[in-house]
């Protein structure tokens, strides 16, 4: 059987470095298999975070070759067999040990959104078409790769001031419910900072479940911002209709 | 309780954040509790999470002769009239409403052409069935419970390890455990204790289990003196992948037969109608993995020793719109394109249909202040569980548990637990850092996985069941002897040396239970027993802790009241 060498970071908030293993590679093996292997017979104490090994919970996100991934997701195969795979935590949330980190951060920003709020008297029926968007949104497992590639985030550390692309994948799932009656849009504007986001693409180009995030869940939000805020004809036709949703 | 430990105090404790869980801390907030939520990993990431095919309910949206009667038939005749009646009653009557419920916090379903939630075909099932979205339907309803607990304000410590039940005298006072991240133990003083901690596949290598999946919940309530009850009853999901190596055992879910799949062996016959003709692939679950496993066994098996499930006959974009996980899952993890050519699939160790016995009014365990509710009670499923009435039963009897938690803690002042019971847990605990030169968890638990797949699956003889206790035995005394390196940080061979003695426990009383009851029925398929046993059809199997050391007995099924049982046994509506 091949054999793979493993560099993978070991170390705390304190500092640490990458050490060595050496993994052999059965076909059709993912990158997290490696890492048990490595707790079952070199480090019983390697800290991942992982649960369904199956691409649906989004909890083994690390950096593969300087790629953020699911680790459960990367096949062995797919990378450079003549060197040694580099696996780091994920750069843009403190490190707690060896390739888990501290994504709290993420659980507060969630904690500010508004649920879902029903328009009074909504009849519970909408066709699929009129959801098919809203599923894209409803797809996404909370891996916070998209988190951790969004410059805003890993060069600029702003989390303060800002939500992040996963948080306005699921505002979008809720603002284009079908029957969902507030809007969320000064929200966006002050608390999650949409207008930091510079259309980059970046989160979309890593996520897993291939869900456009900044064509189709960021770009109509910050549409959806300025003409709330930004644009005085539209303000003004709406103060007068009386329509849109509630703030 | 002293000072020494990190302690909180709320009305109810939750352990687990799957479905169960969350729904239980929804109703007890409800009702006014302080409630607070523990949970293994991350909140999200509960094993309900990976739930692929849907949620029963009769709500007969796309067939109209449905309704809870049907259900209920449904629901005894797969588990072969083992099942608690009024579980399954409460369960078939009350899993419309808490779907409904679901769409209102923001679940957004499949629809029908008129824009209702749309329902498909599933194993065991008379009618369809199952409310859905595509093949990911765990993860809406988790995200859904979650958000709205969290909306509610319940308390959640994830990453948080129970590892006892505290008691004071005969009542549940709360539990102990340790913060993952830190290793330090933490003390969760509670008048009502609900556990939602899930099943036990990973005590078999070829699971579709995560790695929570380890008994807990079951474990501490043996221990803090609950009864256990249909502890044999393993049910092996008959689609799990084979191939490749790293991928075996993850699931290959139900609704590829639902949408149509067509199971064939080597020689491309269409097996199932050698087993059940009538109702073919979707037959109950327990006869479509002993098909398979029979197929493969008598050298009718494929390359890679398991059958061809077959879908590519129905339009790809069909394919990807309803079953997109199986498709990226496949192409991705084995290089199979589903939309153009066959899956291999063979039985994979997926759900335990035992747990701990419970009232079927108010998931009430044998011990005062203890609920049990999901995947960790045992009950509504009998000897084997249809496909999709495992999301449904997290909602009904969550919901239940959470009531039944909040209306006894409110019946009841906060109890204590005197400081002998933490520092017993506290040196349990941390026994495993003490020894030197012992074994490392990783190889017991490996040894226990090979004697359960060995001698404690599908097929199970009084020779295979008799060996099993007795490695069982020895692997029990090996778990005292391990040792672990490293620190109390967030330390994997820790934490599975915790899990490993909840593994022992409850595969021990698998393996007991198994071997007490001489008979087939639902799951449990004895060689040496191979037909259904009157006698047995009406004794449900109990394990207990006796002074120390596990104790078997039996105790009645409950009578179903007559027109329940006119119910079960008349065929009309029948599809």
């Amino acid at each position: 059987m091949p054999e793979a060498v493993l560099k993978i970071f070991r170390g705390t908030r304190e500092g640490g470095k990458t050490a060595e293993y050496r993994v052999p590679v059965a076909p059709g093996m993912v990158v997290l298999d490696a890492l048990h292997h490595v707790q079952k017979h070199d480090a019983p104490d390697l800290a991942v975070r992982w649960n369904c090994k199956a691409g649906k919970c989004g909890s083994c996100s690390a950096e593969v070759n300087g790629r953020p991934r699911l680790t459960c997701k990367t096949r062995m195969d797919s990378l450079p067999q003549d060197q040694a795979i580099t696996i780091l935590p994920m750069k843009a949330f403190p490190v707690i040990k060896d390739l888990v980190t501290d994504v709290s951060w993420n659980y507060r920003v969630n904690r500010k959104i508004p649920p879902f709020t029903p328009r009074p008297g909504a009849e519970w029926k909408f066709s699929q078409a009129d959801i098919d968007r809203v599923q894209e949104f409803r797809k996404c497992i909370e891996c916070f790769l998209c988190q951790n590639v969004c410059h805003v985030v890993r060069d600029h550390g702003k989390q303060e001031e800002f939500g992040g692309p996963r948080f306005f994948v699921r505002v979008a799932g809720l603002e284009m419910h079908p029957l969902d009656g507030l809007s969320r849009t000064k929200l966006l504007k002050d608390e999650l900072g949409i207008g930091l986001c510079n259309i980059t693409k970046c989160c979309t180009e890593v996520c897993p479940e291939g869900i456009r995030i900044t064509d189709n869940a960021i770009i109509p939000l910050k549409e959806r911002v300025v003409d709330d805020f930004y644009d005085p004809v539209l303000r003004l036709v709406r103060k007068i209709r009386g329509v849109g949703k509630a703030t | 309780m002293n000072g020494k430990y990190e302690t909180h105090e709320h009305d109810v404790l939750i352990i687990g954040a799957g479905g169960a869980g969350l729904r239980a801390a929804i109703e007890a907030l409800a009702q006014g509790a302080r409630v607070a939520v523990v949970c293994k990993s991350l909140l999200g990431k509960a094993h309900t999470v990976m739930a692929e095919g849907g949620i029963a309910a009769s709500m007969a949206n796309v067939d109209q002769a449905d309704n809870w009667k049907v259900h209920f038939r449904d629901t005894m005749r797969g588990g072969k009239l083992l099942n608690n009646w009024r579980m399954a009653q409460i369960h078939a009557q009350e899993a419309s409403e808490r779907v409904r419920e679901l769409e209102q916090w923001g679940a957004l379903f499949d629809r029908t052409e008129d824009g209702r939630i749309l329902q498909r075909a599933f194993g065991g099932h008379s009618f369809k069935r199952l409310c859905h979205v595509g093949d990911r339907t765990g993860l809406e309803m988790i995200r859904t419970l979650q958000d709205r607990g969290v909306q509610m304000g319940f308390d959640v410590f994830m990453e948080c390890a129970i590892t006892r039940l505290l008691k004071d005298g005969d009542r549940i006072a709360g539990a102990f455990g340790y913060w993952r991240e830190n290793g330090r133990f933490v003390v969760f003083k509670a008048k009502s204790v609900v556990l939602a901690t899930g099943g036990i596949g990973k005590a078999w290598p070829i699971t579709s289990n995560s790695w929570e999946y380890t008994g807990d919940g079951m474990a501490l309530a043996y221990e803090a003196g609950a009864d256990l009850m249909d502890m044999e009853f393993v049910q092996f999901h008959p689609t799990g992948m084979v191939w490749p190596p790293g991928v075996q055992g993850i699931l290959v879910t139900e609704a590829v037969r639902g949408e149509g799949g067509t199971l064939r062996n080597r020689s491309g016959e269409r097996f199932m109608e050698r087993y059940d003709p009538k109702r073919m692939e979707l037959s109950t679950r327990d006869v479509v993995a002993r098909a398979i496993y029979t197929e493969v066994k008598e050298g009718r098996g494929t390359e890679h020793g398991g059958a061809f499930l077959d879908i590519s006959h129905k339009p790809a974009e069909y394919v990807k719109r309803k079953l997109p996980s199986m498709y990226h899952q496949f192409l991705e993890l084995a290089d199979v394109d589903i939309t153009k050519g066959p899956m291999e699939v063979g039985p994979t160790c997926h759900y335990m249909m035992g747990g701990v016995k419970v009232e079927a009014e108010t998931a009430a365990a044998s011990v005062a202040g203890l609920f049990a509710a999901g995947e960790a009670a045992a009950g509504l499923h009998g000897s084997n569980r249809l496909g999709g009435n495992s999301l449904s039963d997290l909602l009904v009897f969550g919901r239940i548990a959470g009531l039944a938690a909040a209306e006894h803690a409110k019946k009841t002042s906060m109890p204590s637990a005197d400081s002998g019971q933490l520092e017993a847990a506290e040196r349990e605990m941390l026994a495993p850092f003490e020894r030197k030169d012992g074994e490392s968890p990783y190889a017991v638990h490996s040894d226990l996985q090979d004697t359960m797949q060995k001698l404690v699956g599908i097929f199970r003889t009084e020779e295979d069941l008799r060996s099993a206790m007795i490695e069982i035995a020895k692997l029990k005394e090996r778990s005292q002897r391990i040792a672990v390196s490293g620190s109390r940080m967030f330390n994997p061979g820790w934490h599975l040396s915790r899990d490993l003695q909840a593994m022992l426990t409850v595969s021990e009383a698998v393996t007991r239970s198994a071997l007490a009851r001489r008979e087939s029925r639902g799951a449990h398929s004895r060689i040496d027993y191979p037909n259904l046993d009157p006698g047995w059809g009406k004794q449900n199997n109990l394990i207990s802790i006796r002074g120390g050391a596990m104790e078997l007995r039996q105790t009645a099924v409950l009578e179903m009241p007559e027109e329940l049982k006119l119910l079960v046994v008349e065929e009309k509506g029948a599809a």
